[in-house]
């Protein structure tokens, strides 16, 4: 178990090396990252607006029920509310979220490539494969993820909005103070540093996961979902450690 | 030239390839041949330096292709081309997209001269106008073919074809036989081939190499194939009672 451990960490360290070489050709390389941007960001888009919203409305119409009878007043809603996305909510589930579209979807792209022994024939031309099939995905997501769980946080503050205001749960003037109130800009240093660290788990185990892959559809099966299973592992301890670390 | 020097391959327990030495020439087809199993793809991974043997030298002229760096291997294998035994094609990339990536990675050529390049090499292998069909719209006859053009576009100085014509009418087969050795002739390359196509080892075995259980049990020219008496060889080559008859008419006087 601890040896199997150390080998996948040790593979991983010479995988991720041969990664972060020089490219080859800039443009090839600049023209898979933005297609890797388009199908990471535009691609999971609407999921993750999906889950942000309906993450917001919970947390509020929640909250608010705690709150019914205290004498903790009504616009601390939208002050949790917002502490909670920004903090917590919004860069964990967005990455547990993705590890499951993004990273399945990357585990299996570049698995199939081996098993069709692609990455073979790319080998043999001289390309560096760990560095062409993982920096481009890498760079994308660094990139997109951070705005997406952005954008997430946003929307999940107007799903607060949206089912706490409209339903008398508490005044708009309530939540807007609520959400003005105490506000800490660290917070959202917390937050990136979240989504940056989150957005380089799911890509490179994902990335690993495929690179390695043998055998045929079982195996390619099973690393798509030990993609999603790992990363999802590694993103909350690493959700932990984070934690530990920055609010010291 | 490239030469295997007692290359040993083991996985686990089981002994693919056993002190194999072969010298595969320049402009020339130099073929391996054996039955199902008997180790001719390990043995030109190991040449191509996809697999590492277990013991044993490989030479590139006068490299040591085992004792190079990272970035060094990279050199040698712009010279490589290789046909792989399921084609290899990148299935999301068009006939041309495919046979154009290795220039767009790998070279400072303007547009039109890719084009043209990839335009040559299609007519090269018989498929002129094909450019925008995608490899799960061609038979696989064709994405043969595709392959080939795509392992050429580069000038290759080596070129490496698994099993180039299984799964071939005989046609389309001698076809591809005969373009690979026009290629060789043509651009001086050290061609090597695996097959177990008796119409290929008659038709282009400048250099014939017959491997029988990871050992090399047989090594020689066309013509000597049918005057051998290696019991592996007649029993590899001659395996139906058809083609035995064949070659006692051929030997009569
Ligand atoms: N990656 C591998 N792991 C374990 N054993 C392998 C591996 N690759 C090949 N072998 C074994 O090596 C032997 C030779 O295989 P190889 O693919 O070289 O045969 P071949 O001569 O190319 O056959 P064919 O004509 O059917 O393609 C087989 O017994 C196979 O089981
Ligand atoms: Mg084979």
């Amino acid at each position: 178990m601890i040896s199997g451990l150390l080998y996948h960490f040790g593979q991983y360290l010479i995988m991720m090396r041969a990664a972060l070489a020089r490219p080859e050709k800039i443009s090839m390389y600049w023209k898979e990252t933005l297609r890797q941007m388009h199908d990471i960001g535009v691609g999971s888009l609407i999921i993750v607006m999906l889950i942000s919203i309906f993450i917001g409305a919970v947390s509020a119409v929640q909250f608010a029920y705690q709150l019914d009878g205290t004498l903790v007043p009504s616009y601390y809603i939208g002050y949790v509310v917002r502490d909670l996305t920004i903090i917590e909510l919004a860069p964990t589930i967005t990455c547990l979220v993705l590890a499951g579209k993004v990273g399945s979807n990357i585990a299996a792209e570049i698995g199939g490539m081996r098993q069709k022994e692609h990455i073979d024939a790319m080998e043999i031309m001289g390309v560096n494969t760990a560095a062409y099939l993982i920096t481009p995905k890498l760079v994308a997501a660094l990139v997109m993820i951070p705005l997406l769980v952005a954008a997430a946080s946003f929307l999940a503050i107007m799903g607060g909005y949206v089912a706490s205001v409209p339903t008398d749960l508490v005044t708009q003037a309530d939540y807007v103070k609520g959400l003005r109130s105490f506000f800490v800009p660290y917070n959202v240093t917390m937050m990136f540093v979240k989504a940056f660290v989150f957005a380089f788990i799911l890509t490179t185990v994902s990335c690993y996961q495929g690179y390695f892959v043998k055998g045929g559809a079982i195996e390619l099966g099973r690393a798509s979902t030990n993609a999603v299973v790992v990363s999802d592992i590694l993103i909350l301890l690493a959700d932990y450690i984070i934690a530990i670390i920055m609010t010291q | 030239m490239i030469r295997a020097k007692n290359i040993f391959k083991s996985f686990g327990t089981q002994e693919v390839l056993k002190d194999i030495s072969i010298d595969f020439e320049t402009g020339k087809c130099n073929l391996i041949i054996g039955r199902s199993g008997a180790g001719k793809t390990v043995l030109l991974k190991i040449l191509a330096g996809l697999l590492t043997p277990t013991r044993g030298e490989v030479w590139y002229d006068d490299t040591n292709f085992l004792t190079l760096g990272k970035q060094e291997v990279r050199e040698i294998r712009m010279k490589v081309g290789m046909l792989f035994q399921g084609s290899a094609l990148f299935d999301s990339m068009t006939v041309e997209e495919n046979i154009r990536f290795p220039l767009d990675m790998f070279t400072n050529k303007t547009r039109k001269e890719k084009l043209d390049r990839v335009n040559y090499c299609l007519e090269r292998v018989n498929l002129k106008d094909n450019n925008d069909k995608f490899p799960s719209e061609l038979s696989g006859g064709m994405q043969k073919r595709v392959g080939i053009a795509r392992s050429i576009v580069l000038k290759p100085m080596y070129l490496f074809c698994d099993e180039p014509n299984s799964g071939l009418d005989p046609k389309t087969s001698i076809l591809i036989d005969n373009l690979i050795e026009s290629i060789t002739e043509e651009n001086n390359i050290t061609t090597i081939i695996n097959t177990h196509d008796m119409n290929s080892v008659m038709e282009i075995g400048d250099r014939i190499n017959l491997l029988y259980q990871g050992k090399l049990a047989w090594a020689g020219n066309k013509s000597e194939v049918l005057e051998s008496d290696n019991e592996l060889l007649k029993d590899f080559i001659f395996a139906s009672p058809f083609l035995q008859k064949l070659r006692q008419a051929a030997l009569e006087p």
